[in-house]
């Protein structure tokens, strides 16, 4: 029997990005709150040091920020007929694991969605009719608008530092930014980082061809910071070792150098670490959410009781949560039926090599999110009549920092070993770039979550199965973007590029985004959602599930700023509405 | 059962931040001599209350609760092992508990304690607790401390004081002690100065005690008058020269800078950390305006001290320092050392680097440090150890460009300096390098008693970093694996706590 605990008001399972900012604005409220984190400790100076912190072979190539799999995993396979097996190694996407989650390791891409995107069926449909939506793409509107969410984007850019340039500040097309971008109520809060040789290299080909580069929107910091809660942030010192890295110069934006200093002063707020919840009970109506059960690190079970309970854990764990706890009806692609675990969705993402002669690049110096955009191609920016996919992507410059152990691009027809093999990186590694592409990946009613029938946790709990492969819609949308990509490359004037564009079946191997989404969407109604547009679900009121498990779809961005906005609109429909009148916000 | 018969100890110099310590003794709840005698009932209760509130804040200049709270313990209730050169002693329990704090003392003889350091049975204290400067503080202040500490919740915990080794042990040597060093005595305002600096002086002759860490010390622990706040050792640590030198002093910072930081726990110069982040924690954040400003009219105000003499360090060492600067802490303070004004403090100027004596410096190469965080700045910033990844001669070469570079000057650091510190700053096998946070960090709680130092000591990691330090301090292969906090606790809950 499990250990009942004292109630508390607030229950926040797993403790990243979203954990840290529920836990925040809920304890602000004046409320009990309590957050289990599955994971350790972790903070900046202890465990993300500059003296250690970018080791490339320890933190990428030995997974150490990273969810360990031996723990739990997830079966994969392409479709249906054929037969999911287990993940034994990290590939294509890297959840975060300990406290702060994904959020220490991201790259600090800080995106906001189109306005079309958060209403893509009936967008596409108003604009290009039914042939826009073949058979089988099963997406929706999100049941929130883009310029509901704006005060909350803003809210989120201002506690990171986002350093960046407006497009368009309340209707009014700003030089310099990104033009394609929905209205913000004000400016980013820092200056764009500074730009090395690639980035810059890029815009000026992209003007010459007449298209409007923009400084990617970074959770880098350009210079120092007091956030709006006091917190201090370092300038970047663009070392290149932000994306699956920590930042020990309090220049990257995480849980750790924007929240937690404050939050983990407050006496009304707890957090239990290396405390796996395991199950979400609920009472006899099965309305209401009641407690969790957690195992702590002696492996004892404890239940604890809370009026609110907020998923917070990575998008493939809430939905296996929900899964695990039969909380809402499993998702069938047979009969189309059911929603937990619809509508999982993904991106997709190419590349373009360009070898230089006569430029000295410096790769290695870099950020997260330092480089130069063109948006022209990303969701609906462009016209897709006769095109054959809906979607987008953005395509540009991204310098993340070019790490050795990784970065060993060779020209065409290069040997991948041997001496020919080192001495082309030799002579190209200085004088290299990559162009990229970030590119969307519309729901399919073949792509879902489910528990697998086979495979076991460490606590004989059923593994979390993934079904996905791209569609036809992506692969066209891809490509269409590489080619565009491909003559902005050209025009930048290389010896040489080499394109990488994305064929064939989703490979879960290589590493590609961890920007997996969807399986607990919301919407505007219970029959289509398992969350309504505040993130409550339907089915259970006084549970919330934050993060990109409510995406329908996944847009031509990365997600993160999304799904922090996401976060404050929920939390401010539960400070204002659900707190003085805990029940549904949304009558079914 | 007595408690141990000398409740106050100190050491025999000048030792960690501050104490009070007192001892048990008297009749509980007699109004002293010079308090209100007679008083009916419901008044001493008005009083008591006005006084006790006076009195905690006044306990707070005073710094009373760094002391006399053991990390993780009751506030006051003693038992927080201060470091001495003459031994290690625990501090006394000042709660109000009837056996084993100070509930049965009577206010004169908590004022003869802190006037003259002894105790309530008559034993003698060490100058650990700083009756030396205490001495200064006027009776109704003494009065307003003690109905304070009345009020705090009575914690029964009676720590093993008498620790010290032969002949330190024997009580009564302070008796010459005292004949020798101690000038009891309240403070006398001085008539040819403003109200305001004689506050000042009040503040940091007496309560604030100052000097018993800024002022160097004798052989015998006692504070040299001739060097009175121009900088004193004070366990592995420099506190810095606090006259308006321009070099090593506060004579770059204006009376503003002063103030925020004793406020804050940060300007532009510099960040507080270690023993002076929690004086600003637990006791100058607290200060009214007006006490800080009085305190910086003072010390703007006291002679400055000699500039500091000495031959120019070798060639050979300042271009080794400077390689490994730019390799090693340019990304934070830049190449020119100016730094991140509020974020990473510069070096070019700075004050704490050019001190005579580089004890603070090597410190914070050798085991990082960590910004203590107030309510006003909250973040805790931090420096990285440097232990496991730079050997003596390294830290002596970019110590000594530092302290050389952009117009700073102060004497060349030899590998032996660096060798010793490191000796004295290796970790005990099997202790935990993380210090123990928890959820309530704010005000006078003992959860901001942790360590200076910052566990990127261990790479991050229980040991990495020791393989690399092998040889060197932070590692030298001490002891086995530290195993990782397994529980991360934070506010009340304590009821999963795997420990």
């Amino acid at each position: 029997m499990p250990t009942r605990l004292a109630p508390v008001d607030v229950l926040v399972v797993g403790f990243g990005w979203t954990g840290a900012i529920v836990a925040q604005e809920l304890s602000d409220a004046g409320l009990k709150v309590l957050a289990l984190e599955r994971g350790a400790w972790r903070d900046t100076p202890t465990h993300f040091a500059p003296t250690f912190d970018q080791d490339e072979l320890r933190y990428y190539w030995r997974y150490e920020l990273f969810e360990r799999l031996a723990h739990e995993t997830l079966t994969f396979r392409n479709d249906a007929a054929q037969t999911a097996l287990p993940m034994r190694r990290l590939g294509s996407f890297l959840p975060g694991a300990n406290v702060g989650g994904a959020g220490v390791h991201w790259n600090g891409q800080i995106w906001r969605f189109l306005e079309s995107d958060f209403v893509a069926r009936s967008h596409n449909l108003s604009r290009y009719g039914k042939v826009a939506i073949p058979d089988g793409m099963t997406i929706q509107d999100w049941g929130v608008s883009y310029r509901e969410l704006e005060p909350h984007y803003d809210r989120f850019e201002y506690l990171c530092g986002a350093s960046g340039k407006a497009g368009n500040l309340n209707g009014q097309i700003q030089a310099g930014g990104n033009p394609f971008e929905g209205p913000r109520s004000r400016e980013y809060p820092n200056p764009p980082l500074q730009l090395t040789w690639p980035p810059t290299l890029f815009g000026e080909a992209a003007s010459r061809l007449g298209y409007k580069p923009f400084p990617h929107p970074a959770a880098n910091l350009s210079r120092a910071y007091v956030n709006p809660l006091g917190v201090q942030l370092g300038p970047c010192t663009y070392c290149g070792f932000c994306e699956k890295f920590g930042c020990g110069n309090y220049s990257k934006a995480s849980a750790q150098t924007t929240i937690l200093p404050v939050l983990m002063r407050k006496p009304n707020f707890t957090l239990k670490t290396e405390c796996e919840v395991t199950k979400i009970n609920r009472d006899s109506t099965g309305k209401r959410a009641v407690s969790v059960d957690y195992v702590d690190a002696s492996g004892q079970i404890f239940e604890q009781p809370a009026e609110l309970i907020v998923l917070c854990a990575y998008i493939l764990h809430n939905v296996r949560l929900l899964l695990l706890s039969g909380i809402g009806r499993p998702y069938d692609p047979d009969t189309g039926e059911g929603l937990v675990g619809k509508n999982y969705a993904y991106q997709i993402t190419s590349s373009i090599n360009l070898f230089f002669d006569d430029k000295i690049m410096n790769p290695f110096i870099g950020a997260g999110a330092h480089g130069m955009i063109c948006d022209e191609w990303n969701g609906d920016n462009f016209d897709h009549s006769r095109l054959g996919f809906i979607g987008g992507g953005y395509v540009g410059v991204v310098q993340t920092g070019a790490r050795p152990i990784e970065t060993h691009p060779t020209p065409e027809g290069t040997p991948s070993w041997g001496g020919t093999w080192k001495r082309a990186i030799a002579e190209n590694y200085l004088k290299t770039m990559s162009v990229v592409t970030h590119g969307s990946v519309m729901s399919h009613r073949g792509n879902y979550l489910d528990l697998d029938p086979t495979y076991r946790d460490v606590y004989g709990r059923p593994l979390l199965r993934m079904t996905f492969d791209f569609t036809d819609n992506e692969h066209r949308m891809s490509d269409y973007i590489t080619d565009r990509a491909s003559e902005i490359a050209r025009a930048m004037g290389p010896r040489e590029i080499k394109i990488n564009k994305r064929s064939g079946h989703y490979d879960i191997v290589p590493y590609q985004t961890t920007h997996n989404t969807g399986g607990a969407m919301m919407g505007a109604d219970p029959k289509s959602s398992v969350v309504n547009r505040y993130l409550q679900a339907w089915d259970v009121p006084n549970l919330f599930i934050m993060g990109a498990s409510a995406f329908p779809q996944n847009p031509g961005y990365n997600p993160t700023d999304t799904v922090a906005a996401l976060a404050y609109w929920s939390l401010e429909a539960i400070r204002s509405q659900y707190l003085k009148s805990p029940g549904p916000l949304v009558l079914a | 059962m007595r408690p141990p018969p000398s409740s106050a100890i100190g050491a025999l110099a000048a030792v960690t931040t501050l104490g009070a310590a007192i001892a048990a003794g008297g009749v509980c709840g007699q109004p002293s001599s010079g308090g209100a005698g007679a008083t009916p009932a419901a008044q001493l209760s008005a009083a008591a209350t006005s006084a006790s509130e006076q009195g905690r804040y006044l306990a707070a200049l005073g710094d009373c609760v760094a002391c006399h709270t053991a990390k993780g313990g009751a506030p006051f209730a003693g038992g927080r092992p201060l470091q001495t050169p003459f031994g290690t002693i625990l501090s006394a329990n000042i709660t109000p508990d009837h056996d084993t704090g100070i509930g049965s003392w009577t206010a004169d003889q908590f004022y003869r304690a802190l006037h003259r350091g002894i105790d309530d049975e008559g034993h003698h204290l060490y100058p650990a607790f700083p009756y030396n400067y205490y001495t200064r503080v006027d009776r109704a202040d003494s009065d307003a401390i003690f109905a304070y500490l009345k009020t705090v919740p009575p914690v029964r915990n009676a720590p093993r004081r008498d620790q010290l080794p032969f002949p330190f042990n024997i009580r009564t040597v302070m008796i010459l002690w005292n004949w020798l060093f101690l000038r009891p005595g309240e403070y006398r305002p001085n008539p040819a100065k403003p109200s305001a600096w004689n506050r000042g002086a009040y503040l940091v002759e007496g309560l604030g005690h100052c000097g018993a860490c800024h002022t160097g010390t004798n052989l015998f622990g006692a504070p040299k008058t001739s060097a009175y706040l121009r900088g004193g050792k004070f366990g592995d640590w420099f506190a810095p020269d606090l006259t308006p030198n321009p070099r090593k002093g506060l004579g770059g910072w204006s009376r503003a800078d002063l103030i925020r930081f004793l406020k804050t726990g940060g300007n532009v110069h510099a960040a507080a950390s270690a023993e002076m982040g929690e004086v600003v924690d637990f006791s100058t954040s607290l200060a009214a305006p007006a006490d800080l400003e009085a305190i910086a009219a003072y010390l703007a105000d006291l002679p400055t001290s000699p500039p500091a003499t000495g031959s120019a360090p070798p060639a050979g060492q300042l271009q080794a320092g400077e390689a490994i600067y730019a390799d090693s802490c340019s990304a934070c303070h830049r190449a020119g050392g100016e730094g991140v004004p509020g974020v990473f403090p510069p070096l070019k100027g700075d004050a704490n680097l050019q001190q005579a004596n580089p004890l603070t410096t090597l410190h914070f190469i050798l085991t990082g440090v960590q910004s203590t965080p107030t309510a006003a700045r909250p973040t805790g910033l931090s420096m990285p150890a440097y232990a496991w990844k730079l050997d003596n001669q390294q830290v002596a070469a970019v110590a000594t460009y530092v302290r050389n570079a952009w117009g700073n000057r102060a004497p060349a650091v030899s590998d032996g300096q660096v060798a010793s510190l490191r000796r004295r700053l290796v970790r005990p096998a099997g202790q935990l390098a993380a210090p123990e946070r928890s959820g309530v960090l704010s005000g006078p709680t003992p959860t901001t008693l942790a360590p200076a130092y910052t566990d990127s000591r261990d790479n991050g990691t229980s040991d990495a970093g020791r393989a690399a330090g092998s040889g060197s301090a932070g590692g030298g292969g001490s002891g086995p694996s530290n195993g990782e906090a397994k529980s991360h606790e934070t506010g009340d809950s304590q009821a999963s706590g795997p420990g």
